[in-house]
């Protein structure tokens, strides 16, 4: 795989990026949000420190979803009024990207989705029913979080929201869909809930005493 | 890690388990869950305070009454608990109230860094080990539908015990949601034992838990506790019966057997030859019977190996007995069979209607009578109050038995009965303590509701 790399126009530190479809990364040494453009990378924004946080995954963490391998690559983290939470950005590899999520340590993995009219996040309440693929989902929790800061490679530029709700709906089955109302078109992701040993992962943060 | 890798700036810190100081009272705070526990109860004052905030802001402090409220597990003891290490991290005090008494029951908040949390429950001696559920459960009409649905979750039907207000009314260490002292929650629990599923509702969200039932001894066990665990009170909405022999499978086995038998029985019918050998019909007046009224009949033949004789009785009795000696005498070698018939029929007429009592036909079996001649000594007895009467007698070789299989039908049928009523008593137990009791036999206690 090719990995292109560049120079970061705020300290010139070496970007690499992993994955080649990747929009946005953040400099590991100066926390520079660098999105991509045709020629060069182009510094947008900063992220300030990350919260400390409790989630065994990181950057570089690799893992196994239905026999395909995936790594890391990057995270954005949400923050709600019970906690906060990562999307982790994984590079699947056959190329296509993935999200794997980690609420309260419930692990989901979903991918971008299209479904036709989805709802505008206004008309939506907990226990309506919605089907998509053929698959019916109950709207399990309507959840107003926050953008709080963007590690990592993304596919797309994602660094100056502030407020996003999300929708979260759960099925009969274990599969899980969130609706994400970031952009003005709400962007739909359908995945399920795996459970930590099935993604068998490596490169974990290790926990004092555990 | 390939060469493309790019270096890491620096490693992120290692979690630790952080102290910190409570800021209304100084006592040292422990945080075990690594941030992700939103909220921390202080040990000693008892303030609830922002596990989130660096500081620690307080955000509600409580008072309790009793200072006896204490976790049997103590917050910080680890166990494996289906094969994962989790630490105790947070303990609340729940309490329903129905009908002016008040159930209360403890929760545990287990964590483990890489599997999340998981928790127990407690009620008078009875665990459970609940986790949320992954997958949702149906229940007819949608999630959110009446109480008395039955969710079926994983292919599992699970019927509904009870819903009820769940409050907060005492917290230690941290937890993974805001809690508050009296908070309050709409808990319906359906079970299926040894599970119970339940959804708690506050506000609009909806949680779906499913709980496995464990025994105190497991708890104890798990987290190594010292002494031995309080024993549990009653039977537990989910608690699993005693009874585990499947009762509908014993009834199964049972209904098996009693067909086999009608079969057998039916094929030893068939095979019965039912050989009338001898019928009579005698005529008694009292005039002429004065003195030894026995005397014997025609000599008769019983053919092929031993087998059935049976005697059949008839007198057109009404109101009245007659009683025959009888005595079936081998010719051959002069063994007999003695034996005593009654036959008696009485009717009339009362205040509930008609009645009767007895019967105009007797029948009885002699086993194994061995071929050879025959012949009948008969000697009637008569109601004094008869002057005259008809009676006929008849005798057939080679009948079926089928006293035997009745003996066999109530032997086989006591272990499905036993085991039917000692399932049925734990379950009465179970329900009683339920939205849904049994009605009371006694009809001292009917409180049953509608199950609509």
């Amino acid at each position: 795989m090719t990995q292109p790399a560049a120079n970061c126009p705020n300290c010139g530190a070496k970007i690499v990026f992993r994955w080649s479809s990747s929009v946005q990364t953040v400099c590991e040494y100066c926390k520079s949000i660098l999105v991509r453009t045709d020629v060069d990378l182009k510094k947008v924004g900063q992220v300030a420190d990350l919260p400390p946080d409790g989630s065994p995954i990181q950057l570089n963490t690799e893992g196994l979803y239905r026999g395909k391998s995936f790594v890391v690559v990057g995270r954005i983290v949400y923050e709600y009024d019970q906690g906060a939470w990562n999307e982790w950005h994984a590079m699947m590899n056959d190329g296509t990207s993935a999200w794997l999520s980690d609420a309260q340590q419930e692990y989901a993995v979903s991918f971008p989705s299209k479904g036709p009219h989805l709802p505008a996040s206004t008309n939506i309440d907990v226990g309506q029913q919605f089907t998509w693929d053929g698959q019916r989902y109950t709207v399990s929790v309507i959840t107003p979080a926050h953008y709080r800061g963007v590690e990592g490679e993304l596919p797309f530029q994602y660094w100056d929201k502030t407020d996003v709700t999300f929708i979260d709906l759960r099925s009969e089955t274990g599969k899980f869909a969130t609706l994400d109302y970031s952009d003005p078109e709400p962007a739909l992701y359908l995945g399920e809930f795996v459970e930590f040993e099935q993604l068998k992962l490596k490169n974990l943060r290790s926990f004092e005493g555990w | 890690m390939s060469a493309g890798t790019p270096p890491l700036s620096a490693p992120p810190p290692k979690p630790q388990v952080r102290a910190l100081n409570c800021p209304k009272c100084g006592a040292g705070i422990t945080l075990r869950a690594f941030g992700q526990a939103e909220t921390v109860v202080c040990e000693s004052c008892r303030c609830i305070l922002d596990a989130k905030d660096p500081n620690l802001a307080i955000l509600q402090q409580f008072e309790i009454k009793t200072s006896d409220v204490q976790p049997l597990i103590p917050l910080g003891t680890r166990g494996k608990l289906r094969g994962t290490d989790y630490e105790v991290i947070g303990f609340e005090r729940r309490h329903s109230t129905l009908e002016g008494i008040t159930y209360p029951w403890h929760e545990y908040v287990l964590f483990n860094p890489y599997k999340g949390f998981r928790y127990l429950s407690e009620y008078n001696g009875h665990w459970n080990d609940i986790s949320i559920c992954k997958e949702l459960p149906m229940v007819g009409g949608g999630m959110l539908s009446g109480t008395s649905a039955s969710p079926n979750y994983l292919g599992e039907v699970y019927a509904h015990f009870q819903t009820s207000d769940a409050n907060t009314d005492f917290v230690l260490g941290e937890f993974p949601w805001q809690v508050r002292v009296g908070e309050r929650a709409v808990v319906t629990d359906y079970v299926h034992p040894p599970r119970v599923l339940s959804s708690e509702k506050m506000d609009k969200e909806v949680t779906w838990s499913v709980g496995e039932y464990m025994y105190g001894r497991e708890i104890w066990d798990t987290f190594k506790l010292p002494g031995s665990a309080p024993e549990a009170e009653g039977v537990y909405e989910n608690q699993p019966s005693p009874v585990t022999t499947n009762v509908k499978g014993i009834w199964a086995i049972f209904i098996l057997f009693a067909i086999l038998l009608a079969g057998l029985m039916m094929g030893f019918d068939f095979t019965a030859r039912k050989e009338q050998v001898f019928e009579q019909t005698y005529h008694w007046e009292r005039a002429t019977a004065l003195g030894e009224s026995s005397f014997v009949t025609d000599v008769f033949e019983l053919k092929g190996g031993p087998s059935t004789v049976q005697v059949k009785s008839w007198a057109p009795v009404s109101n009245e007995w007659l009683y025959l000696n009888y005595a079936l005498i081998n010719q051959d070698t002069g063994r007999a069979w003695d034996f005593g018939r009654e036959i008696s029929y009485y009717s009339g007429y009362d205040s509930d209607g008609s009645w009767s009592e007895g019967s105009r036909n007797d029948t009885v079996v002699i086993p194994s009578v061995p071929s050879g001649h025959y012949y009948l000594r008969i000697e009637p007895e008569v109601d004094p109050a008869v002057r005259a009467i008809s009676y006929s007698v008849q005798l057939t070789r080679d009948v079926p038995v089928f006293g035997i299989y009745g003996i066999a039908v109530v032997a086989l049928l006591l272990p499905p009965l036993l085991i039917s009523f000692r399932w049925y008593t734990f379950e009465r137990s179970r329900w009683s303590e339920s939205d849904h009791p049994p009605m009371q036999i006694s009809g001292l206690n009917v409180n049953s509701e509608d199950d609509d």
